[in-house]
């Protein structure tokens, strides 16, 4: 019944306004058109300055409610998210200087200008040295950014630095599997075909490669260690999906088919960061961030970043794959493997 | 620099074209007239009305969508009322979120901001303001409207389908669009999608090839390229980038459709799903991105040039100036055009391509702010000491300059391959994208639609209606999307159903909340358009003969009669003497185009 009024009472306002306007219009004919134009030619000037004055009050407003509180505003947690961070702020002089003169001129120039009987236009069609001005600026300042933009480019996806810790994920709908190299530090062979979830394999790994015996794989949550870069391996096993980082600042996709790799130095342990943001639930979230079916919201991982020792504890604890699947499968493993590569 | 100079070409003028007949008016019976009409101005109508429907049904999808994000936790039963099983419990279906999100998105893009607007500007002002009597060729023309139709029963079709319709996002990247078992949508929904969008782009080519067509050949006498009006020029950069690559999206549907059905793999390898391995190896996903954004991103342009066109002829005619730099405006337009065509891989930086590949597409994409630039500094100029008339056209290009700032600023954070890796698929993209090119262009629609309305339908829409609808939509519109760049710098992936359990993201829960109601306002403001529209075509108050040239513009089409029929003018089309933009000239308001250079006139 409520939702029946709610829409009689829309109806009816629409029907006031188009009432008030519609009179509004036989009055401007009775005035005469020239007077009623100039009239409201006044009022929308005037509207035009109210909006330009009240919308830098918001623009202030806005940054006033959603600045702090925000993931952007803690900073970086990571040593390359840092320098996005800077040449984000850099950005953000930049394009705000432009934003705010350009936005002032536009409404104040449509105040300023309005019509007026007296007034006349000025003929001016024309200017090269103007021109000039404004192709040549936005062309260096550019020019700038591009070259601080791309410096950090090239070092983030450049080679990982040699001591990195090798990672590998692997997206799926919808979740997260986190695999490490173990002691050998090498990540055993895959290969999708030999995926079999029901005899322990869920990532098909090929267990003729010794180099897989010792893979440690977890579902979801991931370890590292804090000033410790990372490198990971990424992969997906049915669709797209992408491995967002947004407190590290950085994402790279997850292509079937095409493993890409990503990697960033944490350097706030999850401890530290839940006391930087005064936030006791603080934790580094994985995001999904290329749609990947109807899960794709639920598709969350956590990175726990903690000390060496912590680390270590947690990785000690820790079984191969290798070892559960065969404990999970006492009818010759072997053999197991052959069919399914015939297969 | 002095356009009678610049030219040495001498037009091809068609004067005789079916001259006979427009005096008396043949007899049309309703089907030829109304229906499959070969009218340049009635397909234009026909491209707008079906426009509007698809924006409305577009606009009502989000609103849908939005209250799931203002409210993830509450149940709306009216929502089972009306869409039933994908809304059980009065909450929307998972998938059907998806859905909704993706027809959004393929509504808005193709439907509406490419066939509604350049469709409609493109049929009903080259042939009038370039001083032709139709279409170069009005049955092509007619046809692709037709096409279009087709497309549009196709894709609505695909909304009462039982696995619903396509919902793997409007850029339905593969491997998701193209297995049947990543999602529902991806079952027959994909399939109608596709064969919609192919039967889409037959049409635009037809447009555009006629577009172009007309525009080089078939000029009245004098009408040299350099004193076209802005709009056209705007039109023909449209049609020239509509036809290079939009082939290319056909071929990627065409391939899609192949994987789908035929058991290739150019774009599947090593995927296991629900449980099975699939055989297909050796293709690649990112291949279909690179076929896609070949036309996505000139498809950006596709919808934004149009609106640069309109709001520059606006812009110029009511400030009574004539528009500052026309040779630069030009050549921003050549240089965006071109530029457009070789940046679309700035939409695939995480995708882990080549970044040396990547730097190239960084530095394309940043130069295109140039031009960018160049546009709006000189409208700015034109503004500047003009005699500025706020009529509801004028107000909506204003408004588009100012969206276009904000978000075009944003472009030069997001075309930044470094800041990318954070921004990439965020709400800062969402916001980038509706304010830079969904509200803006819309702007320049609505800009283009009361500036031509009364030459359109021979009557004047209500002003009152028209300045509340403005002040509304551009105070939305900034409420709306203005908010979602701290989303967006918070990381807050886009295409998400419910952020609730996100430690990162709930804290905006308020602001999804408040973003959701404005949107609501905002979508039924909208109905002040739309009523005004239709009750005006009917109602509205008649154009005369004495006032034919509302806004007292200087282009050929307000030469016509105040209600011109099939063929435009009377006896001759009239002769071009001058550029479009004598205005205030030599202390006279304005000067129609089809005045003789006089003899004591200073140039320009």
């Amino acid at each position: 019944m409520s939702n029946f009024f709610l829409i009689v009472i829309i109806i009816l306002i629409f029907l006031v306004i188009f009432q008030i306007s519609k009179a509004s219009e036989y009055v401007s004919l009775l005035k005469g058109e020239e007077k009623s134009r100039n009239q409201n030619n006044r009022v929308n000037g005037f509207l035009m300055v109210a909006f330009l004055i009240l919308g830098l009050i918001g623009v202030w407003y806005c940054n006033k409610l959603y600045y702090p509180n925000n993931l952007f505003s803690y900073g970086a947690a990571s040593t390359e998210g840092k320098e996005i961070d800077k040449m984000m702020w850099w950005t953000i002089w930049i394009t705000g200087i432009v934003f705010f003169i350009t936005q002032i001129l536009l409404f104040w120039f449509s105040f300023k200008y309005q019509y007026k009987e007296k007034r006349k236009a000025l003929y001016f069609a024309h200017d090269n040295r103007l021109e000039f001005l404004w192709t040549s600026i936005p062309a260096i300042v550019l020019t700038v950014l591009v070259v601080f933009g791309l410096k950090a480019w090239f070092k983030f996806t450049g080679d990982a630095p040699k001591n990195a810790q090798v990672i590998e994920i692997t997206g799926h709908q919808f979740g997260w599997e986190i695999r490490y190299p173990g002691k050998d530090k090498i990540l055993g062979r895959k290969d999708y075909k030999m995926t079999d979830p029901a005899n322990g394999n869920p990532l098909g790994v090929d267990w003729k490669d010794a180099a897989s015996h010792d893979d440690i794989h977890v579902p979801t949550t991931m370890h590292v260690v804090v000033n410790k870069p990372v490198k990971l391996v990424i992969n997906s096993q049915d669709v797209i999906h992408d491995v967002g980082l947004p407190a590290f600042r950085m994402k790279m996709d997850a292509v079937p088919g095409t493993p890409t790799t990503l990697w960033f130095t944490p350097i706030y342990t999850t401890k530290q960061m839940q006391e930087k943001t005064g936030n006791p639930d603080f934790v580094y979230e994985i995001a999904c961030d290329q749609m990947c079916g109807k899960g794709h919201f639920t598709m969350r991982g956590v990175i726990v970043v903690e000390t060496q020792r912590e680390f270590n504890d947690w990785m000690i604890k820790q079984r191969p794959e290798y070892l559960k699947s065969k404990a999970g499968m006492p009818a010759a493993p072997a053999d197991s493997t052959k069919t399914m590569a015939i297969k | 620099m002095n356009h009678e100079e610049v030219l040495h070409e001498q037009p091809l003028v068609v004067h005789d074209l079916g001259h006979e007949a427009h005096d008396h008016h043949h007899k049309q019976s309703f089907i030829t007239h109304y229906i499959f009409s070969q009218d340049h101005k009635m397909i234009s109508h026909q491209f707008l009305v079906t426009g509007i429907i698809w924006a409305v049904i577009g606009g009502l999808f989000s609103v849908l969508f939005r209250l799931q994000l203002g409210y993830p936790d509450q149940a709306f039963p009216f929502l089972e009322d009306i869409l039933g099983r994908w809304a059980k419990g009065g909450r929307l279906d998972q998938e059907f979120y998806y859905a909704l999100v993706t027809m959004h998105g393929t509504i808005l893009v193709f439907f509406v901001l490419t066939a509604g607007l350049s469709g409609t500007f493109s049929n009903f002002l080259i042939p009038l303001q370039v001083g032709a009597r139709d279409m170069a060729s009005p049955f092509l023309n007619m046809l692709s409207y037709w096409f279009f139709f087709s497309a549009s029963v196709v894709m609505f079709s695909s909304l009462f389908v039982q696995t619903g319709p396509a919902s793997g996002g409007w850029t339905i990247y593969p491997p998701l669009s193209a297995l049947r078992d990543a999602m529902d949508g991806s079952k027959t929904g994909m399939d109608l999608w596709l064969i919609s969008i192919a039967l889409f782009i037959v049409s635009t080519l037809l447009g555009g090839l006629n577009y172009i067509v007309t525009i080089l050949n078939m000029r009245t006498k004098g009408m040299f390229m350099t004193r076209l009006p802005l709009t056209i020029w705007s039109f023909f950069f449209t049609a020239v980038l509509g036809v290079l690559t939009f082939p290319v999206l056909l071929s990627a549907v065409v391939l899609l459709l192949f994987d789908r059905h035929l058991g290739t793999s150019f774009y599947l390898s090593d995927i296991f799903i629900q449980g099975k391995i699939l055989p297909n190896e050796g293709g690649s996903p990112i291949l279909f991105q690179h076929l896609f954004w070949f036309l996505g991103h000139p498809e950006v342009y596709i919808i934004a040039l149009p609106a640069m066109g309109i709001t520059s002829e606006v812009i110029s005619t009511n400030s009574r100036k004539p528009i500052f730099g026309y040779m630069a405006m030009v050549g921003s337009f050549f240089a965006i055009a071109t530029l457009s065509c070789l940046v679309w891989a700035h939409h695939m930086f995480v995708t882990g391509m080549n970044p040396f590949l990547g730097s190239v597409f960084v530095l394309f994409t940043l130069l295109i702010a140039v031009p960018s630039a160049i546009k709006v500094f000189n409208w700015l100029t034109t503004l500047w000491k003009g005699n500025i008339i706020f009529t509801p056209a004028m107000l909506f290009a204003i408004g588009f300059v100012s969206l276009f700032i904000s978000g075009g600023l944003t472009g030069i954070w997001l075309g930044n391959s470094a800041l990318d890796m954070h921004l990439h698929d965020t709400y800062f993209v969402i916001a980038h994208f509706h304010l830079v090119m969904g509200v803006a262009s819309m702007f320049g629609m609505f800009a283009g639609i009361y500036h031509w309305f009364p030459k359109m339908f021979g009557r004047f829409m209500n002003n009152t209606l028209a300045y509340l609808h403005f002040w509304i939509t551009m105070i939305g519109a900034y409420l709306i999307f203005w908010p979602m760049h701290y989303e967006g710098l918070a990381g807050m992936p886009r295409r998400y159903y419910d952020f609730s359990n996100w430690e990162s993201f709930k804290q905006f829960e308020g602001l999804n909340q408040f973003i959701s109601i404005v949107a609501i306002i905002v979508f039924f403001t909208q109905f002040l358009f739309i009523f005004n529209f239709f009750y005006s075509i009917f109602k509205g108050r008649k154009v005369t003969e004495a006032n034919k040239n509302p806004w007292h513009s200087t282009t050929l089409e307000w030469t016509t009669p105040a209600h011109p029929g099939h063929g435009n003018w009377i006896g001759e089309i009239p002769e071009v003497h001058r550029w479009a933009y004598d205005y205030s000239k030599d202390g006279r308001d304005f000067i129609p185009q089809t005045e003789p250079i006089g003899e004591n006139e200073s140039p320009h």
